[in-house]
């Protein structure tokens, strides 16, 4: 009970322990912020990497592709964990827009729009026709003129608000794509006819899925017709990947090891047919390793910002310590006084650990509630600077982000609340068994006061 | 002697100080009785606070031993010392040792709080204000209960610490020049509140340097040298 009141006293009638409040509010709410930021890009940026690429991939980084996918598929579709396959052409080329003659290196990206749709979100990053997919390669007027859906930022700038001044109706541009068709063999297909390779598009849509690399640099076209750009349409129809989406029940692990098997076996089955081959440099991966160049740098990032931010916790130990430590040897007296009328060494260490313990939740809470206010109206203030003085912590023009991430997530709150607490518990404990230690005799003497 | 209630037999106490070892009890034999009121008296630095802090409990003999009510106190573990300056002994120091936090009469009600546990201090707590309200009262605090340390006079604070010592009913009341820093007047009404609690009864061993205040007392011992002057441990006369 002693405890329990002088530490509240101690709490409140003390400036330095407002300090060591303070302390720990201000490293509580820069960890929240700034993890919760940090967190929330690299959910969002897993998210969309893992909706452009759906569950799993069957694929090759090689240009050539591989053959007899439309057997796997079969066989694949037939799995009950899996949902939905898609065939993927990519390739790599050139586009020129015709009116302009401005012409930039591109991925072409060749799909088969319904099915993709049902086997990766791609649907939803369509800006025209997300509703009517499967005419999202369909000219306006021209029939016979191939549609082509462009990464967003190809075919649009993006002003400082994060916005593309999007009209309601596409206007139709025409853009030349030309590839480099190779055969099964990585030779280039038709050398010396040019044209063969260049096919012209009408701009029937936009991609926006708000990763840098696929808005800047892919261009979406049918199937067929990136076969027949990159070569892979004859004389056996190849492809370079499938994605595959599984059903809600199945988990990602085990629909890819299906789909792992499923390959192995099907791949035994083509040995010592022409193109088998080409099925060696055929990897199933799920789309966190397969996405891995994209994530990793951003979980990097994240983690070296933990590590950071474990350092801030250990600075925070460091400031309680210190702390505790002078609030100690300023009540020594105070300390003999107590053990002078019975209070033991272990009720002392117990006062100070709970007044530490007071010192954490306190801290912990006005750090974490300045935190959440923070968050909860961060894209509020950030557009308040702008419009009143043109202050952007990301620049929309250039980054590729809507708004700055501040979902808060419920297990780093308590996480980080109770790294504060067993910090300043730590950051107390050798001041606490200083102060237990002490003498009473010797922190009486006149001598000493 | 059955009215002995504490003792001290050949104690020795030293100090290291620096590289040197400083003796500062050299073989103190004494025997306070029951209801007596005895006073310690020596030079600065003869040795009376350490043989206070010995008969409290709070510091260890070197050598010989300390018996209250015929329990060696140097034979006590941590726990029963901490009993034993709850319940059997109450301190008062020259300086008063009031602690800032708390107001008057939370500061009289810190040893019954040190004492019990949060279940136990819900149920006497009534008890426990009453009967601190009503020590305060006995010594004229009567109207200054929720005032803080900083806000009594340098007598007023005394009276406190007096009030603190005797909350849980001590059978020895341990005085540590309790008038050392207090002006005459102030000195002498703090005495006089010593030798009304010592005509109730109460057991005192009061350390001074003052020879004059020590005739207060019923008995007056003499430390020099860290050994008890023989011939001086007799009953005051007045």
């Amino acid at each position: 009970m002693l405890q329990l009141i002088l530490a509240i006293k101690y709490m409140f009638k003390r400036r330095i322990a407002s300090l060591a409040v303070l302390t720990v509010a201000l490293s509580v709410f820069v960890t929240l912020v700034v993890l919760t930021v940090m967190h929330g890009l690299l959910a969002g940026w897993k998210d969309v990497n893992h909706a452009l690429v759906g569950d799993c991939v069957v694929g090759t980084e090689s240009l050539v592709g591989f053959a007899y996918y439309d057997e796997l598929m079969t066989r694949l579709e037939a799995l009950p964990d899996v949902a939905a396959v898609s065939p993927v052409v990519k390739t790599y080329g050139l586009f020129t827009e015709t009116s302009t003659g401005y012409s930039n290196g591109i991925e072409v990206m060749g799909i088969d729009p319904v099915r993709h749709a049902k086997a990766t979100e791609f649907a939803r990053f369509l800006h025209y026709r997300s509703d009517q997919v499967g005419q999202v390669f369909d000219a306006v007027g021209d029939a016979n003129r191939p549609g082509c859906a462009f990464g967003v930022d190809c075919v649009l700038m993006r002003d400082q608000n994060g916005e593309y001044p999007f009209s309601d109706f596409l206007w139709p541009r025409d853009y030349d794509v030309t590839c480099f068709p190779l055969t099964a063999r990585g030779v280039l297909k038709r050398s010396g006819v040019g044209e063969v390779s260049t096919k012209r598009f009408t701009l029937t849509d936009t991609v926006h899925s708000g990763l840098p690399k696929n808005d800047d640099q892919v261009v979406y076209v049918a199937l067929h017709e990136a076969q027949q750009l990159s070569g892979m349409d004859l004389p056996v129809p190849r492809i370079s990947a499938l994605h595959i989406r599984f059903r809600e029940a199945t988990t990602i692990n085990q629909g890819t090891q299906e789909t792992a098997s499923v390959f192995e076996a099907f791949k035994q089955d083509c040995a010592g047919r022409n193109l088998a081959f080409l099925l060696d440099t055929v990897h199933v991966q799920d789309w966190k390793r397969y996405c891995r160049a994209m994530i990793a740098p951003v979980e990097k990032e994240e983690l070296a910002l933990v590590f950071m931010f474990v350092l801030v916790g250990l600075t925070t130990v460091f400031i309680v310590l210190v702390i505790f430590y002078m609030i100690v040897s300023h009540k020594s007296k105070d300390i003999g006084t107590l053990k002078s009328m019975g209070v033991s060494s272990i009720q002392i260490m117990g006062l100070y650990w709970l007044f530490a313990l007071m010192i954490g939740s306190l801290g912990a809470g006005l750090g974490l509630g300045g935190g959440w206010l923070f968050l909860s109206r961060m894209n509020g203030v950030e557009a308040w600077l702008f419009e009143k003085f043109h202050f952007q912590l990301f620049n929309r023009a250039m980054f590729a982000i809507d708004e700055i991430p501040h979902d808060i997530d419920v297990s780093m709150v308590v996480l980080i609340g109770l790294f504060a607490l067993v910090s300043c518990l730590t950051g107390a404990l050798i001041p606490a068994w200083q102060a237990a230690r002490l003498q009473p005799a010797k922190t009486l003497q006149v001598s000493q006061l | 002697m059955s009215d002995v209630i504490l003792e001290a037999r050949n104690i020795h106490k030293a100090y290291r100080m620096g590289a040197a070892q400083v003796s500062v009890l050299k073989g103190v034999d004494l025997k306070v009785n029951a209801g007596e009121f005895l006073a310690v008296i020596g030079a600065s630095g003869s040795g009376k606070s350490t043989l206070l802090h010995l008969f409290g409990g709070l510091d260890r003999a070197d050598q010989g031993s300390v018996l209250f009510q015929g329990k060696d106190l140097t034979r006590l573990g941590m726990g029963g010392l901490n009993r034993f300056r709850n319940r059997d002994a109450g301190f008062v120091f020259q300086f008063y040792h009031l602690l800032d936090e708390l107001n008057i009469l939370e500061n009289v009600l810190v040893p019954v709080m040190a004492g019990c546990s949060v279940g136990a201090w819900l149920s006497c707590r009534a008890q426990a204000r009453i009967k601190a309200q009503d020590l305060l009262g006995r010594m004229g605090l009567k109207d200054r209960l929720a005032h803080k340390p900083y806000q009594l006079s340098g007598g007023e604070r005394q009276r406190v610490a007096i009030a603190r010592a005797l909350i849980n009913d001590p059978v020895l009341l341990l005085a540590d020049e309790p008038t050392g820093n207090l002006d005459s007047a102030t000195g002498n009404s703090i005495l006089e509140v010593f030798e009304q609690l010592n005509r109730d009864g109460q057991t005192i061993v009061m350390v001074t340097h003052d020879a004059r205040i020590a005739h207060q007392a019923t008995r007056t011992i003499q430390l020099v040298d860290g050994k008890i002057r023989q011939g001086l441990s007799e009953p005051n006369l007045s």
